[in-house]
């Protein structure tokens, strides 16, 4: 028998316990704002870039552990990260980095794959605007 | 790392005492009830000393007890039975929207086959209004399904006025109790309930047992066909070690649980004012005294349950959530949507249900770690920033 019985691999409990890059970024160059109350989970991405590439990146979110730790280590993943790079990231690549996730907290790879877009696709609306101006 | 089970309303450890009653009856008492020689004579026997000992706990007679499977089968058993057995009279159920699913989903599925349900609210506090019941009859009525006590905030609905509304009526009454017996008094004459739910594994007997009260003269079909077991209400072999377990651990229950109650409400109450004391933004779901003695359930605000029951587990405290996260349905509770919650409420919801084991240092050690956890969370939280 296991000394420990979890819902969790490993590596989600060990970004649930201690979480990445948590907070807010002061002016942000994108902020994703995914989820509702309803279902309980609420995600929160800022992102901070510089010549096209992520330089920063953090996150609030209310939610499940598999919430909690897919916010984390998107925002591991992204860092460093090209634009185009970073919105080739999907759900399965967020979820395959955590070791898996149950069947149940898939949505939660979802949220934060939809996170992550709606951040850069934020990024990228300032941009254009910036640019129209 | 010490554990600190605190989720006795999911379940509790079968006692040593239950499990030594029925250790013989795998063994050298295997016997089928059903035989005629003097093995099966020692499995009926023991079977009928446990019927005697649930119909004395709950002040019936022995022929009134049919054993089930457990709770579900039991809940199942009163309202299908029921309904399929009284359709000459009448096609309309009235229960409560805070019921298990045990009864809910029973009466979805009655729903779909041509009965009228109505589902009747409660208040904040989880009660159902007693005119309420009143009102909804009609004289297609055939049953009123009232839960004795609600799993997850512990209030103890108004059963004996409901029972009499249902009594003067003329229609059957079913109660759920399943996280009421062995806990606190039930009494199905001073309920006035025709059916009531049981189930052993909620008082230190063992899963996947339990019992359905029905008074003399309730009409009602049985689910299970093929022998005669249960006078032919029930079919199957009678799970017999099963059987003495629950027939145990009634025994003890009855001997235990008044002293047992007012500890359990001792503590409840201390760690309800304590939780109050210590974090903000909290509060307390259900009843603050119609409650079963067991049952603390909070709301915290800003964070999810799922959440806050993983940081606990990692200090070895097991408790329970309303979480939607918690389930495959993503729907937060339905119990505490009924009391008025907002979804974000909903998910934040902690139940802790204490049980035999539990001291007042486990009380303590919940005080001790969760406003670390709760301050841990919020400083996460996207919804604290929007409540500044």
């Amino acid at each position: 028998m296991t000394d420990v019985w979890s819902l969790y691999s490993e590596k989600v409990m060990e970004h649930f316990k201690n979480p990445r890059n948590v907070g807010e970024i002061e002016n942000p160059d994108g902020v994703g704002h995914v989820g509702n109350p309803v279902c309980g989970d609420i995600m929160e991405l800022y992102i901070k870039v510089k010549d096209d590439i992520i330089a920063d990146a953090k996150f609030k979110t209310f939610g499940c552990g598999a919430a909690i730790a897919t916010s984390s280590i998107v925002t591991e993943m992204v860092k460093g990260k090209r634009i185009e790079e970073a919105l080739k990231i999907s759900n399965r690549a967020v979820a395959e980095a955590l070791d898996g996730l149950p069947p149940v907290k898939m949505h939660c790879s979802v949220l934060a794959e939809e996170a992550l877009r709606s951040a850069i696709e934020d990024y990228l609306e300032h941009q254009k605007l910036k640019r129209q101006t | 790392m010490r554990r600190i089970y605190l989720d006795h309303a999911a379940t509790t450890p079968t006692r040593p005492e239950v499990v030594k009653s029925m250790l013989p009856f795998f063994t050298d008492a295997f016997g089928n009830a059903s035989s005629i020689h003097s093995y099966g004579q020692e499995a009926k026997g023991a079977i009928e000393d446990a019927r005697t000992k649930v119909a004395e706990l709950i002040g019936a007679r022995s022929e009134e007890i049919v054993f089930t499977s457990g709770g579900t089968e039991a809940d199942n058993y009163a309202l299908k039975g029921v309904a399929y057995a009284n359709e000459h009279k009448g096609n309309h159920i009235i229960t409560t929207t805070i019921e298990h699913h045990a009864v809910l989903a029973v009466c979805k599925f009655l729903e779909r086959r041509g009965f009228r349900i109505t589902y009747l609210p409660v208040d904040k506090y989880g009660l159902v209004a007693t005119d309420d019941v009143k009102r909804a009859i009609t004289d297609k009525t055939i049953l009123v399904s009232v839960t004795h006590a609600n799993n997850e905030v512990g209030t103890i609905e108004p059963v004996e006025e409901i029972g009499k509304i249902a009594r003067e009526a003329g229609v059957y009454f079913h109660s759920d109790a399943v996280q009421t017996v062995g806990h606190i008094p039930v009494n199905v004459d001073k309920l006035k309930a025709d059916l009531l739910a049981i189930s052993a594994h909620k008082f230190y007997g063992p899963k996947g047992v339990g019992a359905l009260y029905v008074r003399k003269g309730t009409r009602l079909v049985s689910l299970m066909h093929g022998g005669e077991q249960e006078k032919r209400r029930r079919a199957g072999t009678e799970n017999v070690p099963g059987i003495v377990g629950l027939g145990k651990a009634v025994e003890l229950a009855g001997q235990e649980m008044g002293k047992e109650a007012e500890r359990l409400t001792y503590l409840r109450d201390k760690l309800i004012k304590g939780l109050m004391e210590k974090i903000d933004h909290i509060r307390l779901n259900g009843h603050p005294t119609r409650r079963l003695p067991n049952n603390i359930n909070v709301s915290v605000d800003f964070v999810e349950g799922e959440s806050l029951l993983l940081n606990l587990d990692l200090e070895g405290i097991c408790a329970s959530t309303g979480s939607a996260c918690s389930s495959a349905s993503l729907e937060p509770s339905h119990v505490l949507l009924a009391l008025g919650l907002p979804p974000e409420q909903a998910h934040g919801s902690l139940r802790f249900t204490l049980g035999r084991e539990n001291t007042e240092a486990d009380v303590e050690q919940v005080l001790e770690v969760l406003p670390g956890i709760v301050a841990k969370l919020r400083a996460m939280s996207p919804l604290l920033k929007s409540q500044k």
